[in-house]
Parts: C-alpha cells; structure tokens; sequence
C-alpha cells in the first residue's frame, strides 16, 4: 500500500515570534525553521507502517518555497522513499494548499493520506479536511491510533470528551494528534542517505491548480500584553488576595 | 443577511458552546438560524429554539447524522448553506471536524477560531499559538467560520421563540462508520466553561497527585485542567489538556501548578481574568503572566490553600 504524508515548513515551535513594525506579518528573518511537529508525527506514523508490513512505499510531499527542501529530506533521513515539492513563494491558505495535494494524490493514487492535524504557525486545521472533501475521501481527524484492517482503517480520535473511534474506507485521510506516536531522530547514516533519494520539484501551473484565494490579511498585531503581576509570600497572603483585591474566590 | 449556526449537542441537550457561537452571530448581525444535525434531535431542538436571538431552527433528524461523522453531516450543510451569508461552528473538536470540509466543497476559505467579530467579512483571528492576532477579511459568497468560545459571552439560553421546521435531506455517503467511544466521566464542570480552574503539569510528580488538585477544585466549584507535560506523562487524560493543542480557557481564575509555561500551554489559559502561579522554580515563565504568583512547594501550598479558601 502506498502512503502519502504532507508535510510543512514553519517556524521552530520553540521560538518566540516577533510580529513585524509594519503589521504586515510576523518576522520570520534568520529564524530558526523545523518540520512542524504534528507533521513529524505523520511521518513517523508512515514509517511504522512500512516496518509493519503494511505500507509498501511512502512518499512525502510539501507545498511551500524551495527551502522545504531541507523539511524533506528530513522526512526522507526518517524513512520516506521519495519526495515532491510543489514549489510556492508565498503563504497560501489551507485551501489552495489541500487543491495541489489533490492533484499530487490524483497522480499517486495512494491508500491512505496522513497529515499533521494542524500546522502551528497557521493554526488553522484545515487542510486534511479540505483535502478529504476534494478527493471525496473519509477522514479520520486528531488521530490518537491508525490501525489497518482489510480495506478499513479504525482510527481512534481524540474529541472533547474522551476518545472516538471510526472505521473509514480506504482510500482515506487521516490527520494526526500528539499523542499518536513519539517520532524518531534521523541517524547520520540515514541523513547522508537521504541525499541520494529522489525528490522532485513541480509547480501549482504544471499540476493545474489555482491558488487564488477569498481571504486577505490586512494586517498583524501582537497580543495585548498582560501588565506584570505580583508575588505573594504565604498561601494566606494569596487568599486574601484572591477574595479582597481580585474578588475571584 | 442570514446566519447559520451549526449547532453543538450532546446527550441530548445543546452545548453550551452554542451559546457563545451565536452570540459571534449576532455581532455579525442578521436572522440567526441553528441547524441541529443528528440522531433523536427532537428535544435538541426544541431547546435550541429557545435561546435568545434565534429566528429559526432547522432540524435534520436522520441515523446518518448520529456522532457528527463529517462525510455525512459537511453535504447537508453545504446544501443548506447557498441561503445563506455566513456559516458559523464553535471551534470544538466537531466543529473543526466537519466546518472546514464544508468549505472545500463550497470552494472558499474556512476562518479558524475567530476572536471577534470588526464587520460582518472581517475577522479577528489568533495565529502561531496566539503570539500574534490576524485581522482577516473574506470575500467568500459563503463564510464559513469557527468560533473561538472563550472570545465570546454566551447569549442566554431560555427567552427565544424560534420556529422549528424540519429538514428531510438525508445524505448518507456510506464511506465512514462509528464504532465506539470513551468518554472520561467527571462531576466537576466542564473545562472550558468553568468560572475557575486549576492545573496541574510536570511537578505534580504523578497521577495520583493530581487528587490534591481534585479536593481544592471541588471546594472552588472548579474544573481541573493539565498541561500537555502532565498528559503525556500519563498523570490525567488527554481531553485534560490546556493549551494550543488542547483546550482553550478564559475562566475568571486559573491556578497553575506545577506548570512552567511553554509557549504551547499559555496559549490556551492566557485569557483567563487572574492568573495564579505555583511553582517552587521562582524562574519559570509561567510568573511573567501570572498576576500572583507564590513560589512554594505545591504538595505543601496546595493543601494550605485548600484549608483557607
């Protein structure tokens, strides 16, 4: 079974983003750049998947600029076969991205599609849905566990309440959660391998899709800032004021 | 200008995330309508009608809407969606489920966990974990739009009296079946509409320190919420968590305890009215958002506070 995982290029979810003078965006200038780490996740997954048995050949695609490159190789260091870019200069929506991996999918025909449930510098969580709703596909969103049976998957969910668990047709999209998997760290062998797999580089006008968009950002601020608080010396002290100054308890 | 509000239920009752969704509506301006989608929805309904604002019900009653299954319930909202201006969720997990799904099949953009409202196509929205708010404007015929339901005040619940008409359609695609599920079951209230709420993270040591949590949140009235370290380490479920993957809260107190304050975890309580630290690390960020903070040991602080509240 072929498995297809997307993945993105964001920034480090260490760092802490600055929001441009301008409020034209944020400023992501010399910062450091990782794999989103819901996608790592999704690759870590495929890769189980073939050392099961189960998945014959994963190939991992980003939609992004050619840096993404690096995120790939990445992906193929940790055991992916080979890799597409759909080479991109700027942001897009979630949209226009879920439209160019339905052509990568109409193209690669794979039995199941896993994506990280949320990329963390959009935070929109939207694009293994949207990718779902093109390719007419079941979806299996926040996975906590993917298990393959005959032509289903069951993929248990994490919801507000606990736990779901559903049973798609495949093909089928899955988009992951946290606490799927602890992804691996690519070894050097691995890393030095990766440089001879194939990875191949198409545009959005070769594969025919529109990234025309209905929504615009006009502009980017940072947050209210919380005013410093204060620190209490003794449990008592903080009750009083909690009930007195705060008036919360 | 016609509003359609995808309703939140479970067992049998609307969910208060409702509330807060078509109070966003109605900031939009407009007829308000609430779709309840599901299995046995009548009583659903009748309830929704009543909330404040609400000019109709729509009703799709049908075993193929049963546990909100995506594949089932996007195609009967993008069949009633030509109607209308704007198409509005809370941000739950089943809102984020089905809503942007929606959008693909009506081929517009979804706006993810809107904080407010500025006009009726241009939103507030939180991005890279809420270290920076995006104002977004949409030219889509359709919005489709979650709703983030701490950034709203819920509209009363009883008061309105909304027709209730029902929708015949019945879209079963056949590709997707429930099979189970889990729900954590707890008497305390809810996380994400509790008025306190007190977390616990990595320096609770182990699950079964949480029960020091428990006995202070039950004298509060408070829900107990975690940061992701306490999840993952196995102290408390997963449904539990606090935080940009998580849950988001903005109650009227949030106690952190033993929670240091990454990024990822201030992005889901940093809206709460006070914020009170416990740590015995007087260097933990959590402090520089805290407005008490009280550096101690949590297994002797907590059962002091417990007393004396």
């Amino acid at each position: 079974m072929k498995v297809l995982v997307a993945v993105k290029r964001v920034v480090d979810y260490n760092v802490k983003v600055r929001v441009k003078a301008d409020n034209s965006g944020v400023d992501l200038a010399n910062v450091k750049m990782s794999m989103n780490p819901f996608c790592e996740i999704a690759v870590e997954e495929a890769v189980r998947l073939k050392e099961k048995g189960v998945a014959s050949e994963i190939v991992v695609v980003s939609v992004g600029p050619a840096t993404a490159q690096e995120q790939l190789r990445t992906a193929l260091a940790l055991g992916a076969d080979r890799a597409i870019l759909v080479e991109v200069a700027d942001e897009l929506n979630s949209l226009a991205v879920a439209k160019a991996l339905k052509a990568v999918v109409d193209k690669e025909q794979p039995q199941l599609v896993i994506l990280g449930k949320q990329a963390i510098d959009s935070d929109n969580n939207q694009t293994g849905q949207m990718l779902a709703a093109l390719t007419g596909y079941a979806q299996g969103t926040f996975a906590s566990k993917v298990e393959l049976a005959g032509d289903k998957v069951n993929v248990t969910r994490e919801i507000d309440g606990g736990l779901q668990t559903v049973a798609l047709n495949l093909p089928a999209i899955v988009t992951t959660d946290l606490r799927l998997n602890e992804p691996r760290y690519a070894s050097l062998p691995n890393i030095m391998k990766a440089k001879k797999k194939p990875l191949e580089t198409v545009t959005p006008d070769a594969l025919g899709v529109s990234i025309a968009s209905t929504t615009k950002t006009l502009k980017v601020e940072a947050p209210a800032a919380r005013s410093a608080g204060i620190k209490v010396k003794s449990v008592a002290e903080l009750v009083e004021k909690l009930k007195n100054e705060a008036k919360v308890i | 200008m016609t509003i359609l509000v995808v309703a939140e239920h479970e067992n049998g009752a609307v969910a208060p995330a409702t509330l807060n969704t078509v109070a966003a509506a109605a900031k939009i301006g407009g007829d308000i309508h609430v779709l309840v989608a599901g299995a046995n929805v009548g009583g659903v309904a009748e309830s929704a009608a009543k909330i404040a604002g609400v000019a109709k019900v729509l009703v799709a009653d049908n075993a193929a809407y049963a546990h909100a299954l995506p594949e089932n319930v996007a195609p009967l909202i993008v069949e009633l969606a030509k109607g209308y201006s704007h198409v509005l969720a809370p941000a739950t997990t089943n809102g984020k489920n089905i809503l942007p799904r929606v959008a693909a099949l009506l081929d517009v953009d979804q706006i993810s966990e809107i904080i407010s409202v500025e006009s009726a196509d241009t939103f507030k929205r939180p991005i890279y974990a809420g270290n920076a708010i995006a104002t977004v404007q949409s030219s889509a015929a359709v919005k489709v739009i979650t709703v983030r339901t701490t950034g709203f005040d819920a509209v009363a619940a009883e008061g309105g009296s909304a027709a209730v008409e029902a929708v015949a359609a019945a879209h079963d695609a056949g590709k997707s079946t429930f099979v189970g599920e889990e729900l954590a079951k707890s008497d305390r209230p809810e996380l994400t509409a509790a008025k306190i709420v007190v977390s616990g993270g990595r320096g609770m040591g182990n699950g079964d320190n949480f029960k020091h949590l428990y006995s202070l949140a039950d004298k509060l009235g408070a829900a107990v919420g975690a940061s992701r370290a306490a999840v993952d380490a196995g102290f408390v479920p997963n449904d539990m968590q606090v935080g940009q993957t998580g849950k988001i809260v903005a109650p009227q107190l949030y106690i952190a305890v033993g929670i240091s304050g990454a990024i990822q975890h201030l992005a889901g309580m940093k809206d709460s009215k006070v914020i009170v630290a416990i740590n015995k690390d007087e260097e933990a960020p959590i402090f520089q958002v805290a407005d008490y903070g009280l550096v101690a040991d949590l297994f002797e602080a907590v059962p002091e506070l417990e007393k004396l509240v």
